[in-house]
């Protein structure tokens, strides 16, 4: 089995035995981060470039760290301060990184697409870390890695996934990777907030925070994306938080041993109570540790010279 | 195929071997065995095996996988698959007990001594095989060897375990 493929641009053209394989990869890769010598000279040569058009801590962190822990050079370009913001388009950009030869680009961009229009013209491997309200597979691939840990399994679970659907590169990713693994999905929020006609992702729809997490297993809270939101969804973020935000009050109707996830990063008081953020059934934290599991996991399994097949 | 060693000789060849580690080991406190993946693991759970029996000492049994660390990861057409690496015990001023099947070119050896040293800094490594096939291309041998077969470039030497291919043997193809 091999990851044949030269890019990782979404979880929707990925099988299940492709996503097995990156899991299975990346519990192997826990144990090189609780070492000492948090390093394994893998990598050795190979330049990663994280190239991020948008604001991130976590993603470009995770993929940094993942990077180096396999002796890879890891650059950082974010459109602050780089040529970006002096009006390059994004190709001459792209070209002029690829003259520098790197053998992987990290892509984060706020419009969807970006990272297959990369990849379609580059060399180098392209790996989306989030392209607009499109997907952002290794946030999918960390969760399912952590509701394994978690749960010991993931087909057969109910995972609830709250909030603002519409927007969210996370809850697609999710979808996606969720309903391909066995799962059975819910989504829940806003009627404004669930994009027509979702059922046919293969999801279940509720419009009320209680119903819709009842039965869970796992229930995944999304961020309010204030920045995204152009004509508010909702009247205030105070009635958005009585009604959708999940907090102990509206725990009490779950399943005594459900878990909570989130990606981060958390608007407290909003969309998660910092008491269930920071409470027993939270796996916000693991989420994030796991994450550098899986980008090494991803950038190890693309890195093969002729891992170059497919798209 | 040639078998040159059946499931008789295969069990006194561990049995010669655990012999051999617990004297060159001295001290059976220090003593860590470090099975390389897939082979050396099964081998080296045997050879604590034979050390409980004979010293009634239990020694702990790593696992290690050395494809983080070869040296043709960009020869490959894939990266191999990855299995666990998992010591028990810190490897810190411990005599540390490779143990493989077959020793050919010695590139192997040189992997598992790296991933030893980003887990640890040892007293000493040591080497055990089953088979010394020859052909070595690295200043590395063998400090326990079960057996000595020379073989050619073009042939393969096989150990098939019970745990891993269902039959103990050692066949020349």
């Amino acid at each position: 089995m091999q990851l044949a493929r030269k890019d990782l641009l979404g979880i929707e053209s990925l099988s299940k035995k492709e996503i097995e394989l990156i899991l299975e990869t990346a519990k192997t890769f826990q144990e090189i981060s609780t070492r000492e010598v948090k390093k394994v000279p893998t990598l050795r040569g190979k330049t990663v470039i994280n190239l991020f058009f948008e604001d991130s801590t976590r993603t470009r962190t995770s993929f940094e760290i993942a990077g180096k822990r396999l002796s890879a050079d890891v650059i950082n370009i974010s459109q602050k301060g780089s040529s970006v913001a002096k009006g390059e388009t994004l190709l001459d950009t792209a070209k002029n990184i690829e003259a520098m030869g790197p053998d992987l680009i990290v892509c984060r961009h706020w419009a969807a697409g970006v990272p297959h229009f990369l990849a379609s013209r580059l060399k180098a491997s392209i790996i989306n870390a989030g392209d607009g309200a499109h997907e952002h597979p290794t946030q999918a691939l960390l969760d399912l890695m952590t509701i394994r840990e978690a749960k010991g399994k993931i087909a057969g679970l109910n995972v609830s996934i709250v909030g603002d659907i519409s927007h969210s590169r996370v809850a697609r990713s999710n979808i996606h990777a969720l309903n391909k693994m066995g799962a059975r999905v819910t989504v829940a929020g806003p009627a404004t907030m669930i994009p027509a006609e979702i059922e046919k992702m293969g999801v279940k729809v509720s419009t009320d925070l209680r119903k819709g997490i009842a039965s869970a297993d796992v229930i995944m809270m999304l961020r309010i994306q204030r920045e995204r939101l152009t004509m508010s969804p909702f009247p205030t973020l105070r009635e958005y938080s009585q009604l959708y935000g999940l907090n102990k009050e509206a725990l009490k109707g779950a399943k005594p041993d459900v878990v909570i996830m989130h990606p981060g990063p958390v608007n407290r008081g909003v969309e998660i109570d910092p008491e269930v953020a920071d409470g027993p059934y939270s796996l916000i934290l693991d989420q994030v540790t796991n994450g550098v599991a899986i980008r090494m996991a991803v950038l190890y399994l693309l890195s093969g010279p002729k891992g170059k097949a497919a798209l | 195929m040639k078998t040159i060693l059946d499931s008789t000789d295969m069990q006194m060849a561990i049995d010669k071997m655990a012999k051999e580690i617990v004297e060159e080991a001295g001290s059976l406190d220090s003593l860590v065995l470090v099975g390389i993946r897939t082979r050396g693991v099964p081998l080296a759970q045997r050879i604590a095996g034979r050390i409980r029996e004979s010293k009634k000492k239990e020694v702990p049994v790593g696992t290690l996988d050395i494809n983080l660390y070869r040296d043709d990861l960009s020869r490959l057409d894939y990266h191999p698959i990855i299995g666990k690496t998992e010591i028990p015990c810190p490897v810190d001023e411990k005599t540390v007990f490779l143990v493989d099947d077959v020793l050919y070119t010695g590139r192997t050896i040189r992997c598992a001594m790296d991933a030893l040293f980003d887990l640890g800094r040892p007293d000493s490594i040591k080497l055990a095989v089953l088979v010394d096939r020859e052909g070595r291309e690295l200043p590395i041998q063998g400090d326990v060897v079960g057996i000595h077969h020379p073989a050619g470039r073009g042939e393969n030497v096989k150990v098939n375990l019970a745990e891993t291919d269902e039959k103990d043997e050692v066949i020349v193809e």
